[in-house]
């Protein structure tokens, strides 16, 4: 389709942004020079279309059927539900509707908070890990290994250490350090929100790390030393240098924290299983619940659109900013 | 512009061709043909210790079938948390296994898909009858009234285990009979860190059991001779109160048992840290956790009053694996054999000896491996006392959200929360309401 | 502006104060605690019998074993779901960052029409919820494989496809901006040295973009060696990977807790060496790619 889209001259524009280049030479046809991005582009565009694009606009088809398990067998013959599944899930006062509105609260808030912490423990390790030190080899390694332990065995074992009567947490800080009456639970009632996000930041603030400590790198260091002479203290050079040249950097991994962390679907489905408590019932799993437990995949499809559209607002309000900004910061 | 436009449009309508291509997902043909007459597959349960003792106790048998009737059964051993996807998946793709192993309570469920072979008076007939199936495993085999969706294949039941030693130090000279008796000897036992039962407060499933069972005991039913839910009910709220008031009132289930969901329970009993658990055939864990034979014992699960039986003396619901052929087979002829096979009186004895379940053929129950101090109360309550859950379309909707409330009562409970009759009520209420509307 | 990333940072032009000092240690100190905790409890479970693994939690366990770790190899298929992890990863992978070396290049070096339609819609797949998708996927799958014979569903090339396709818009987003930071003299030099277009790629950007593209690599594994949900339902038991694999060691009544941990280690073994051996690129390829 895109292939055989009309001729638009590429390489004029290019070689206005580099007028030094050398003259073109005449290959083997128009067509084909033309072709050629839309050639090594076709492999992604095709994949996402198979994998991503179709499967959403079937889901989105699907959001307006009653599809349950009469149905799934075959769904051509499920009924039309218009915007039934639609009415079901944004019903406030109902309890679905209700359920599904705290779920999506639920989960902002978990994202912000997550996304904060990632971004703030990742940053503050790289600011701190700038400098060489004895050890900072070892330490750079060993913060690595919580974004290398495949996710099932890293989100188990939080699991097991946060059982209310056997968990090393409840041992440290109630029978030994002795700071609470009684072993508080964390896996049920309202502590599972905090015990979600503890797993959350340590599954996800090395990856923040690791961005952040590449984008140190491309700070030039002459910039430091100017300061310095200028009589910036350490802190000052941080608060004055470090930090906004880091802001390009911010930009991208915001928003892949953002879209990773309001998406997680595997941390909380290990963690609580199929039923997660109503504090760290994050939208991933209130909508597996509500689709693949109940059979009910109209209104499961229903929430998921719901979620896309917020999501490419969101995501789309985000981008119209940030590339504002970096049009002002190019120009 | 027009022309990302015309894209945009081309990717639409590319879309919606394959949308309506996948929407003719499953054939709609039913009762299967005989293109492959000479393999099946057959997805299994995960019932012994791990996926590879499953293995290990069924190829010999598929081998044997192999023999008789040159079928060679490719075997899968499906784990639990992905059975019910997977037989999803296959429903809606018309691609799955031949023959399969279903949980006996999502039988309803499965039976609405429309994606297994009925068992007909017919076909019924290709494995040796109807009559030779215990009647309350067959009364968990889809809904009432319509030809059953699979068979029994693996039954168990609920009863009370009780750990020796700790009864005996707490003074207790026989084993409880009635609620009453529990929480009496689970007040005696329920002191130094020991506690007098056990449960698993966040397993939905188990929550589900536990209540189905009371609220027969109280005449209720979560669900109307219609098949409507009907959550709400005196004898459904008083049941699902008794059950949270065992660690909210009568303080004899430990707080922490709220959180279970992966079979603690069972390793407290095995490390004496709880003297009572309501289960079904856990002998072999406990052996796996290290506790002797002799340590333990079983009796009937308790009653509100009197002796088990049918309606009110309920005091278990028929717990076990199905067996069903999905219609979408290319080999129904062979499907059926295999069927009878696992079904036949030697095989029902050794996989059952196997699993340490009991065989729901009546023939075969005669086999002196079930007649043990283990078995056999298990034995007595399938014959006598256990009862199926609802044999509704809605089974699995009617676990999610009653046993969720259940888990959240508890949640409740242990947190030192009040758990009163109108807190029951009210979320029974909200459970009820959270099903499709019919 | 070229970014020449790697090189050994000079000493601080200034002493650092002690305040700063010992907010380094402090900081780092308890981050370095939260960091190894788990692993810690994965390490002694591991090596606890199974009684002790259920019961309460001690620092100092009544007795060491390493049967686990024997055990781990009979209690489910390890090596075998090691083996379909490996294969379907590293497949995704390698596939992933092709494609998305392909379609970085367009984008920084051609204008054409569409190029932000495309780069807009390639990203924002990045942001679909896999339950929207994971149903109606397989249904493709499954027809595709009826319509061609080609089986997407419970094989791995279905796996792989899906994953290398979770990868695909963050690698070709981090890689376009790489691709931009090397010099387009570079590749017009090459140009002029009768290169096509691709072999002034291959000859010339991809040698430039190494480090970019050993990061998106790592990435790219990374999100295929954990994926549980669609692994769960497409896979079978000669195709089932680690991430659903490991699950196995909870059965009908048992949880061996031990054995996950004995199990989950053995198997992370490999790839944290791996990352190891990688992160010197790794840190050194992010940082073009996400700066610009």
């Amino acid at each position: 389709m895109t292939t055989t889209a009309a001729p638009i001259p590429g390489e004029r524009t290019a070689e206005k942004k580099n007028p030094g280049a050398a003259p073109r030479r005449r290959r083997s046809g128009r067509l084909r020079k033309i072709g050629l991005p839309y050639l090594l582009l076709l492999p992604a565009l095709l994949l996402e279309l198979l994998v991503h694009l179709v499967p959403m606009i079937i889901g989105i088809v699907v959001s307006f059927r009653q599809l349950t398990q009469f149905y799934i067998r075959d769904w051509a013959t499920a009924p039309w539900a218009g915007f039934d599944n639609y009415a079901v899930s944004v019903d406030f006062d109902a309890p679905v509707g209700e359920a599904l509105v705290q779920s999506f609260l639920t989960t902002c808030l978990f994202t912000l908070l997550s996304v904060s912490l990632c971004w703030f423990l990742g940053t503050a390790a790289a600011v701190f890990m700038q400098e060489t030190f004895r050890g900072r080899g070892f330490l750079r390694t060993l913060f690595l290994v919580p974004y290398a332990l495949p996710v099932y065995a890293a989100v188990i074992t939080w699991a097991f250490m946060f059982q209310r009567d056997n968990g090393i947490i409840n041992h440290v800080i109630h029978d030994q350090l002795g700071l609470t009456d009684s072993p508080p639970f964390w896996l049920i009632g309202d502590n599972a929100f905090v015990t979600l996000l503890v797993v959350s930041v340590w599954k996800g603030w090395p990856f923040a790390f690791l961005i952040m400590m590449a984008g140190l790198q491309n700070i030039p260091r002459d910039i430091y030393e100017a300061a310095a002479l200028d009589g910036a203290g350490v802190w000052q050079q941080i608060r004055r240098i470090t930090l906004p040249s880091l802001r390009p950097v911010n930009q991208v991994l915001v928003l892949v924290l953002f879209l990773w962390t309001f998406n997680d679907f595997n941390t909380p489905f290990v963690l609580f299983g199929k039923a997660a408590p109503a504090s760290a019932d994050l939208i991933s799993i209130h909508i597996y619940q509500s689709s693949f437990q109940t059979w009910n995949f109209g209104t499961g499809s229903a929430m998921s659109v719901l979620l896309l559209l917020f999501l490419l607002v969101v995501t789309g309000l985000y981008l119209l900013f940030t590339s504002r900004g970096k049009q002002a910061t190019d120009a | 512009m027009r022309r990302i436009r015309a894209a945009a449009v081309g990717a639409v309508t590319l879309s919606l061709v394959l949308t309506a291509a996948a929407c003719g997902g499953g054939s709609s043909g039913s009762g299967g043909s005989n293109d492959q007459p000479k393999t099946l597959t057959y997805w299994a349960s995960n019932q012994g210790a791990s996926l590879e003792v499953d293995k290990k106790v069924l190829q010999p048998e598929l081998d044997k079938f192999e023999k008789e009737t040159g079928i060679k059964v490719k075997l899968e051993v499906v784990p639990w948390g992905d059975l019910l996807n997977r037989i999803l998946t296959a429903t809606t793709s018309g691609q799955g296994p031949d023959v399969l192993n279903i949980g006996n309570t999502w039988s309803a469920s499965l039976q609405a898909t429309g994606a297994l072979l009925p068992w007909d008076e017919k076909n019924f007939e290709a494995i040796g009858g109807k009559d030779r199936f215990v009647e309350s495993a067959l009364g968990s085999t889809g809904v009432q009234g319509e030809d059953p969706a699979a068979v029994p294949l693996y039954s168990m039941a609920y009863a009370l285990y009780y750990n020796k030693k700790m009864f005996a130090d707490a003074g207790i000279q026989k084993p409880p009979r009635t609620w009453d008796e529990v929480a009496e000897a689970g007040k005696k036992l329920s002191k130094d860190g020991k506690w007098g039962l056990g449960a698993e407060g966040s397993n939905l499933s188990n929550n589900i059991h536990q209540v189905f069972v009371l609220a027969k005991q109280h005449g209720a039913d979560f669900f109307t001779a219609e098949g409507k839910a009907d959550f709400t009910s005196d004898g459904a709220v008083a049941a699902v109160k008794q059950y949270v008031d065992l660690m909210a009132k009568d303080k004899i289930i430990a707080p922490g048992n709220a959180e279970y969901a992966q079979n603690q329970s069972l390793s407290d009993f095995a490390k004496d840290k709880t003297a009572m658990v309501l289960w079904q055939t856990a002998a072999a864990t406990f052996e796996s956790q290290g506790m002797k034979k002799e340590e333990w014992d079983v009796v009937p699960a308790p009653v509100q009053s009197g002796k088990p039986g049918t309606g009110k003396g309920t005091n278990s619901m028929v717990a076990g694996i199905n067996m069903a052929v999905f219609n979408n087979t290319k080999n129904i002829d062979g499907a059926k054999k295999f069927v009878k096979f696992m079904t036949s009186d030697e095989e029902q004895t050794v996989l059952n000896k196997a699993y340490g379940s009991i065989p729901p053929v009546k023939a075969a129950q005669e086999d002196d491996a079930f007649n043990t101090f283990a078995l056999s109360p298990l034995r007595e309550t399938l014959a006598t006392s256990a009862a199926a859950l609802p044999q509704v379309p809605e089974e699995s909707q009617f676990e999610t959200v009653v046993g969720t409330a259940v888990k959240e009562l508890f949640a409740d409970a242990a947190a030192g929360r009040p758990v009163t009759t109108a807190s029951v009520k009210a979320k029974l209420e909200k459970a009820q309401q959270q099903m499709p509307k019919k | 502006m070229p970014r020449t990333a790697q090189r050994k940072a000079p000493p601080s032009p200034m002493a650092p104060p002690q305040s700063f000092l010992w907010a380094r240690r402090t900081f780092l100190t308890l981050l370095t605690v939260f960091v190894v905790l788990p692993v810690f409890v994965m390490i002694t479970s591991s090596l606890k019998p199974l009684e002790d693994v259920t019961g309460k939690f001690q620092w100092i366990p009544s007795g060491l074993t390493i049967s686990p770790y024997f055990d781990i190899w009979d209690t489910v298929p390890l090596a075998d779901y090691f083996m379909n992890s490996l294969i379907v990863a590293g497949a995704a992978t390698v596939c992933s960052v092709v494609i998305a070396v392909f379609a970085a290049y367009a984008v920084s070096r051609y204008n054409f029409r569409g190029k932000r339609v495309f780069t807009v819609t390639v990203l924002s797949t990045q942001m679909f919820p896999g339950i929207l998708f994971l149903l109606p996927l397989f249904l493709i799958y499954v027809n595709i494989g009826n319509a061609t014979g080609i089986a997407l569903f419970g094989s791995r090339a279905g796996l792989i496809i899906t994953y290398l396709t979770f990868s695909l818009p963050f690698s070709i987003w981090m890689l376009i901006g790489y691709f931009d930071s090397v010099p387009r003299d570079l590749d017009e030099a090459a140009k002029v040295d009768g290169c096509g277009p691709l072999g002034a790629l291959f000859r010339v950007i991809v040698p430039a973009a190494i480090p970019g593209i050993v990061a998106v690599a790592v990435y790219a594994f990374m999100t295929a060696w954990g994926e549980v949900l669609f692994a769960s339902v497409m896979t079978n038991d000669t195709t089932r990977t680690l991430a659903v694999g490991l699950q196995g060691y909870s059965t009908q009544n048992d949880v061996y807790w031990n054995q996950v941990m004995a199990a989950s280690l053995v198997v992370s073994l490999p790839v944290v060496a791996g990352f190891l051996l990688l992160q010197r690129y790794l840190v050194a390829g992010l940082t073009a790619g996400a700066v610009k």
